[in-house]
């Protein structure tokens, strides 16, 4: 440690401007780079609410210690976490801060001619001479022109240059990322996204309430919600008899829009979406929904309707619970629906293919309390029996009935349900673009090579090449140039 | 009818892997004799006239599996009624393909073949883990999958893949043949491999030129999901590695072309940025969760 050290002035408007040129450099943003793929990592890892919250939950239950712990660090949400985000957010600006003043240099600098040809040529990479003949000049301006270098002629040289896309597609990547930036903002504080599950022949009106799930950006309003009504007509599936695994699912709906009186038929798959307006209706997953008929002990019918299971294997095995919060005492039941049915040793029944052939309905029935005023939040397809009483368990083909202490059951048929998710992501278009020019920049920047050739005739011709970033291919190109002047030269003669 | 191709393929694919066997052996013959050489004769300079038949055939052979495995490719496509890209198994056996014949077009411009053993070596390797572990009976695609964007991506894909392991292989090679050099000196039979300087190069040619491609994979993945999903981007595991990866890529290009980075230290990020690569393919088809894992397995 010396004394004389010159630190920066240390005024706050030095330490700000020296912040920020910290900031800018090139260095810095190459490590929140790097940070930021370090950072993607654990969201790998660990099960993250986004994608599978029940894992999340699963966690949470086996070690709730360290659980609670890791949810502080945000390591169960790492993408929306604030250390993440400020990662991103300081790599965006230093982007900014680093390639715009480069923009304007480059576009100052490509308008400019190249420098004059240095002195003494033979100290340059590439370097040959010989008798001077004739015009060789003349001969290399034309080559010049023909190759659309630019040039600069004076004193009987020539100094030319070209590949100046190199920094121009390599700014424009730059640039082009920052537009992917951009675009990625501005859908996540004006887009929207919502979820909801449909039965077959259920209608669906697109109003905040009409949603399962839905999420918006803060300058979302949701006046700006596309006004369309939905009904979802006919779903089919169908499947491999081999594998079992699903080759199609087309969905038959009919729309209407805004104002319009009519009535349009579309159809949606997987990898075709819905576009009305801004907003796109993706078909997201699907399951069966028992149709269940609820009596009280008088005959009365307390529910009765299609009630959406959910999938637990490829054979669509379903899980779901059935509520009866009128009855008194209040009566559930956990169900699960097979499609196809068969019985397995130990496991009770399973499904041995995802089309309903030959469907069940196995139903626990329980009585007491469904906990559903307790305030904290209940999942659909369970239910809390721990302070209720089982009635009963039954297994019913369609047109069965269950009768308990209390009631009845009446299991109907099913009716296939759909998650159609709507989406508007209105930055899409802008990252769209930005990736498009942030490739074509990237083939100009990586497949160009800049360099310069210069040529001076007097007694002799001296000829000199210089390739920046040591970019090969100079050499060959030298070569075709000194005979493409020499062979013009002597053409003339 | 559909049966017969993927019966086809399989005999191709089986035909392939004896033909990369023997050119393996071929390889390590050729490797073997160099040595053995130079004990028996008292100059350091190795006499390759005896060697360069056995190394012809060793590349015959290679190109004549390469021949085998696509014709084995090409069959199981044509057995689904689709591209071949419906699962692990499918992935692999392209990957093999795709790997060599990355060097076999590298082969043409430079003096590789001494890479030959390890290339054949590891697409046996691939092969015999797709054949044995991996292997489905060739069916329909899952309605997901059902998108020209499979062809556009998974092709970008595969092919990337098969660049950077070469570039992989390649940046090995320097590491090994520079520890060789710093304790004193390269083996005779190493005295015929090219420079480190060429191998450094080379190595940075590959990742420059399908960089773009990959950058093309990442985005052509992203509007498919777009499409199929609902969101071009949602950090799934297959996503973020694809990031990562090409995080570790651009941290490469950049520690070359701006920070000058040479030699060992850029071997070692280029080693980083491969196995990336390879985590996502391993891990995440095999471990992972998330929307990728569809493919069979
Ligand atoms: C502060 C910001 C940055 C600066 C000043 C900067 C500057 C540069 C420069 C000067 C080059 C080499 C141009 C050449 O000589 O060919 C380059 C190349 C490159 N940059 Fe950046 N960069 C920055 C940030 C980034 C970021 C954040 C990324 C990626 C996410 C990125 C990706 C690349 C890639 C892939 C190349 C390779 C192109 C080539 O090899 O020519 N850069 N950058």
């Amino acid at each position: 440690m010396t004394n004389n050290v010159q630190l920066p002035e240390l005024d706050s408007v030095g330490l700000l401007r020296y912040g920020w040129r910290q900031l800018t450099s090139m260095r810095t943003a190459l490590i929140l780079l790097l940070l930021l793929g370090i950072a993607a990592i654990p969201g790998s890892l660990i099960p993250q609410r986004t994608q599978n919250p029940i894992a999340v939950s699963a966690a949470f239950k086996s070690s709730p210690e360290l659980s609670i712990w890791m949810d502080r660090l945000s390591l169960f949400d790492v993408y929306g976490s604030p250390w993440f985000s400020a990662i991103y957010i300081l790599l965006f600006i230093s982007l900014i801060g680093c390639v715009l003043p480069r923009t304007f240099e480059h576009f100052h600098a490509a308008r400019a001619l190249p420098p004059a040809t240095p002195k003494n040529l033979n100290r340059m990479e590439f370097y040959a001479s010989w008798p001077a003949r004739g015009n060789e000049l003349d001969a290399a301006r034309i080559w010049f022109k023909s190759q659309r270098f630019r040039v600069i002629e004076k004193d009987g040289s020539i100094s030319a240059e070209k590949g100046y896309s190199r920094e121009t597609g390599n700014l424009f990547f730059h640039l082009a990322l920052i537009l992917i930036l951009l675009g990625i903002s501005f859908s996540s504080l004006f887009g929207m996204r919502g979820d909801a599950i449909l039965n077959v022949g259920e209608r669906f009106v697109n109003t905040p309430t009409s949603y399962d799930s839905l999420s918006y950006g803060k300058l979302f309003s949701e006046g700006k919600l596309e006004s369309f009504i939905l009904n979802i007509d006919k779903f089919d599936s169908k499947y491999n008899i081999v594998t079992n695994a699903p080759e199609d699912y087309t969905l038959n709906i009919s729309l209407r829009r805004g104002n319009l009186e009519n009535t349009e038929k579309r159809i949606i798959k997987v990898n075709s979406p819905l576009a009305i307006g801004n907003t796109k209706i993706y078909l997201q997953a699907n399951g069966y929904s028992p149709v269940v008929t609820v009596r009280d002990s008088k005959g009365n019918v307390a529910l009765q309707g299609p009630i959406p299971f959910l999938p637990q294997d490829g054979n669509l095995r379903s899980i779901g619970a059935i509520k009866v919060p009128d009855a008194d005492p209040q009566v559930g039941f956990v169900g699960s629906f097979v499609p196809t049915y068969a019985r397995s040793n130990g496991n009770g029944a399973i499904s041995v293919f995802p089309q309903a052939l030959d469907p069940r309905l196995l139903l626990a029935a329980w009585s007491g309390d469904l906990g559903l005023d307790s305030g904290t939040p209940q999942s659909v397809y369970r239910i809390d029996t721990s302070s209720m009483s089982q009635l009963g368990l039954k297994s019913l083909k369609p047109g069965e009935t269950f009768t308990y202490p209390g009631g009845s059951i009446t299991f109907e048929g099913y009716a296939q349900w759909v998650n159609l998710q709507v989406v508007d992501d209105p930055g899409k278009n802008f990252a769209l673009l930005g990736a498009i020019v942030a490739i074509l920049g990237l083939l100009a920047s990586l497949f160009t090579r800049r360099r310069r050739i210069w040529i001076r005739v007097g007694d002799v011709v001296e000829v000199a090449g210089l390739a920046k970033n040591a970019a090969p291919g100079l050499e060959q190109e030298l070569k075709v140039f000194m005979q493409a002047v020499k062979n013009e030269v002597k053409g003339e003669k | 009818m559909s049966r017969t191709w993927a019966y086809l393929s399989n005999y191709f694919i089986y035909s392939s892997m004896a033909v990369y066997t023997l050119s393996f052996f071929a390889h390590a013959l050729e490797t073997a004799w160099a040595v053995k050489i130079t004990t028996v004769s008292t100059d350091k300079n190795l006499d390759y006239k005896r060697t360069e038949r056995v190394a012809r055939i060793a590349t015959a052979m290679m190109i004549l599996g390469f021949i085998l495995l696509f014709a084995g490719v090409i069959a199981r496509g044509i057995s689904a009624g689709r591209v071949p890209w419906g699962n692990m198994y499918e992935f692999s056996i392209t990957g093999a393909l795709a790997f060599s014949g990355a060097y076999l077009v590298a082969l043409r411009k430079h003096d590789l073949r001494w890479l030959g053993l390890l290339v054949s070596i590891a697409v046996l390797l691939t092969l015999g883990t797709a054949v044995a572990v991996l292997y489905r009976p060739s069916a329909p695609l899952v309605p997901a999958l059902k998108s020209t964007w499979l062809v556009i991506h998974v092709s970008a894909a595969i092919i990337s893949g098969g660049v950077f392991l070469l570039a992989n292989a390649v940046a090995a090679a320097y590491l090994y043949l520079d520890s060789m050099e710093s304790k004193g000196g390269r083996t005779p039979w190493a005295t015929r491999l090219p420079s480190l300087e060429y191998l450094d190069q080379l190595s940075y040619r590959l990742v420059a030129f399908v960089f773009p491609l990959w950058t093309f994979a990442v985005i052509a993945g992203a509007i498919w999901a777009e499409s199929a999903w609902g969101r071009y981007w949602g950090w799934d595991p297959k996503e973020t590695w694809a990031f990562i990866t090409w995080v570790a890529y651009a941290a490469y290009l950049h520690a070359r072309v701006t920070i000058g980075w040479r030699g060992r230290r850029a071997a070692w990020l280029c080693l980083f940025a491969g196995s990336t690569f390879l985590f996502n393919y391993v891990y995440v088809n095999i471990w992972g969760t998330g929307k990728h894992t569809y493919s069979g397995l």
